[in-house]
């Protein structure tokens, strides 16, 4: 059962197949596969962390990218005066992320709705445009990352050592995820997605968790962000734009909100199925576009939700005691 | 007996409209004080202001003699203010035992811890199973509430402000669209309730009223017409003026 080994059986093969892919890449000698299945795996990190704010909290928010840009500066700027040290990369983007976050939260929180997507939206561009006006650490064309986040035991100065990271952070984090959810902070969150108004009923401020929610999924997109900058050795503005937002939201919309599974699960598809599609035609948003409209039809549960309903289905056309779910 | 819930000249308006006009309630430990009156009285809104959903516009409520008219309605569940809802308000993707667990554990201590399991927390699953039990839902604690019938929703509406173990009870229209037998047996669960826990209850079903309260408050227009025990209201003139319509008294 999952909680005796904290995960499930095909979660379990789908982190061991992962973690085979270095060795049969050096085997093949086949560089992209690493650094192409890194980005992915980050995306996936960020994903999950704002599944948190997004899934159970109920937070849309069109502004993640501000963090990812924040945890990719975190490497760059200290990068850039001679400080390779990765605490120190990590204690600047943590705390900038708390910082930025906290305070973003706080003023987003204060609407909800169309209004709460539009205000971290308008945010995470004005984060953007700062980055693009600061010429001294390259604007518009952004900054190289001159020496890669260096922890001491480790540093992150190739792709399969990036790779490596990712992952492990990526397995604790789904780990940590599972019981969350059914955590009292976890169930806090999704019941004010269901029903706020009760959540305040019964005892309990839900901005808090609502802010805590959308502070920690920021600290968690920004050490996404971290890895990312060492991974292409670069930081730019674009990284921050509200695009990549966007794309996190599909990721985890994608997959199944407020799944365990969804985030990661619609990371690899959006990402694998770019790449295909890019390698058939030059047109290849116009395929992925209708791939999106044809999985959003699926339902709002993603695909994750889809293929638990047919489960269930399944389970109870076998036999109608019991419940899978 | 002491007082336990008191307010002093509550008032909430929107506009000219008066919803709630200077109510001064006294409400002794142990006691089910009722509150009845015509459609659009200010029940709901005096049950929003007493519960802290409702921020009043003038007046104090005093809560076990500490003043909690400034405190907001999750910190005055904290201190065992609980309140239920006439429109069901439960968290339909939950189980029927994760709901009432929820509410037993948000209701005493904050709820960040982030890796144990909710219903690893043996107090609040404890307490929660004795508001399930109290409310007739033992049985059904691995359904989720989406799948409950309407009677049974309301019943988990009542179980999870009794999961909080609750010092004082805003009920708001418990009864509200149930058949006979549910009322029927809503009435027993209350009838058992009564001394254990301090109650108020907003209700249409005046034979219910009658039956369970030891006293009762008339709210007409957003103002108190009278308390006092159910012979005193059924006896009462004014009363029965409200109720009939009053418009050959009305000079």
């Amino acid at each position: 059962m999952c909680s005796r080994f904290l995960l499930p059986a095909w979660a379990w093969v789908f982190f061991a197949l992962l973690a085979c892919v270095p060795w049969y890449a050096s085997a093949t000698d086949d560089n992209f596969l690493t650094a192409f299945l890194a980005r992915v795996l980050i995306y996936a990190i960020a994903a999950t962390a704002l599944n948190i704010a997004l899934g159970w909290g109920g937070l849309v928010s069109l502004g993640h990218a501000l963090f990812i840009g924040l945890g990719m500066y975190s490497v760059a700027l200290p990068a850039l005066a001679g400080i390779s040290n990765g605490w120190v990369h990590l204690t600047v983007c943590v705390l900038s992320c708390m910082l930025v976050g906290g305070f973003t939260g706080l003023m987003s929180l204060r609407t909800s709705g169309i209004a709460f997507i539009m205000i971290t939206l308008a945010f995470a561009q004005m984060g953007y445009f700062v980055l693009v006006s600061l010429k001294q650490f390259g604007g518009d064309d952004g900054l190289a990352v001159v020496a890669a986040s260096d922890f001491g035991a480790f540093n992150l100065s190739s792709a399969a050592s990036v790779y490596a990271c990712a992952l492990v952070l990526l397995l604790l984090l789904t780990v940590w995820m599972m019981k969350l959810r059914e955590s009292p902070f976890g169930m806090s969150l999704r019941a004010g997605r269901q029903n706020s108004r009760r959540v305040n009923a019964i005892g309990l401020a839900l901005k808090h968790y609502q802010l805590t929610a959308y502070v920690l999924s920021a600290v968690l997109c920004g050490v996404a962000g971290m890895l990312l900058a060492n991974l292409n050795a670069y930081a730019s503005p674009s990284s921050m734009s509200w695009v990549v937002s966007g794309d996190l939201i599909v990721m985890v919309v994608l997959g199944g909100m407020g799944t365990v599974a969804g985030p990661i699960l619609g990371s690899f598809l959006f990402m694998g199925v770019e790449e295909v599609l890019k390698h058939v035609t030059d047109n290849w948003m116009a395929v992925f576009g209708l791939l999106i409209v044809a999985m959003a039809m699926l339902g709002k549960a993603g695909v994750v939700g889809w293929w638990q309903q047919r489960a269930k289905a399944d389970h109870k056309k076998v036999s109608t005691t019991g419940d899978v779910a | 007996m002491s007082s336990l819930l008191k307010t002093t000249k509550l008032c909430k308006h929107y506009g000219a409209l008066r919803v709630t006009d200077q109510v001064s309630l006294d409400i002794q430990a142990g006691e089910l004080h009722a509150i009845i009156g015509p459609n659009g009285a200010g029940k709901t809104t005096l049950i929003n202001q007493l519960s802290g959903e409702l921020v009043s516009d003038s007046g104090q409520v005093h809560f076990a003699g500490e003043d909690v008219t400034h405190l907001s309605i999750n910190a005055r569940a904290r201190l065992g203010l609980l309140r239920s809802y006439q429109i069901t308000s439960v968290f339909d993707d939950f189980t029927v035992l994760e709901n009432a667990t929820l509410s037993a554990l948000g209701s005493h201590q904050q709820a960040y811890g982030a890796w144990q399991a909710l219903l690893q927390h043996p107090t609040a699953v404890q307490a929660a199973h004795e508001g399930l039990a109290l409310a007739g839902l033992k049985q059904h604690a691995t359904l989720k509430a989406a799948e409950l019938a309407y009677g049974e929703r309301r019943q988990l509406e009542l179980a999870m402000a009794l999961a909080a173990r609750p010092r004082f009870l805003l009920l708001d229209e418990p009864m509200a669209g149930m058949s006979v037998q549910e009322s029927a047996a809503v009435v027993s669960l209350l009838q058992s309730l009564k001394g254990q826990y301090t109650i108020l209850l907003v209700e249409h079903d005046i034979n219910a009223v009658f039956a369970l309260a030891d006293r009762i408050s008339v709210l007409v227009y957003g103002q108190l017409l009278m308390t006092g025990t159910p012979d005193d209201i059924r006896n009462n003139d004014e009363v029965r003026a409200v109720y009939l319509g009053d418009e050959e008294i009305s000079a």
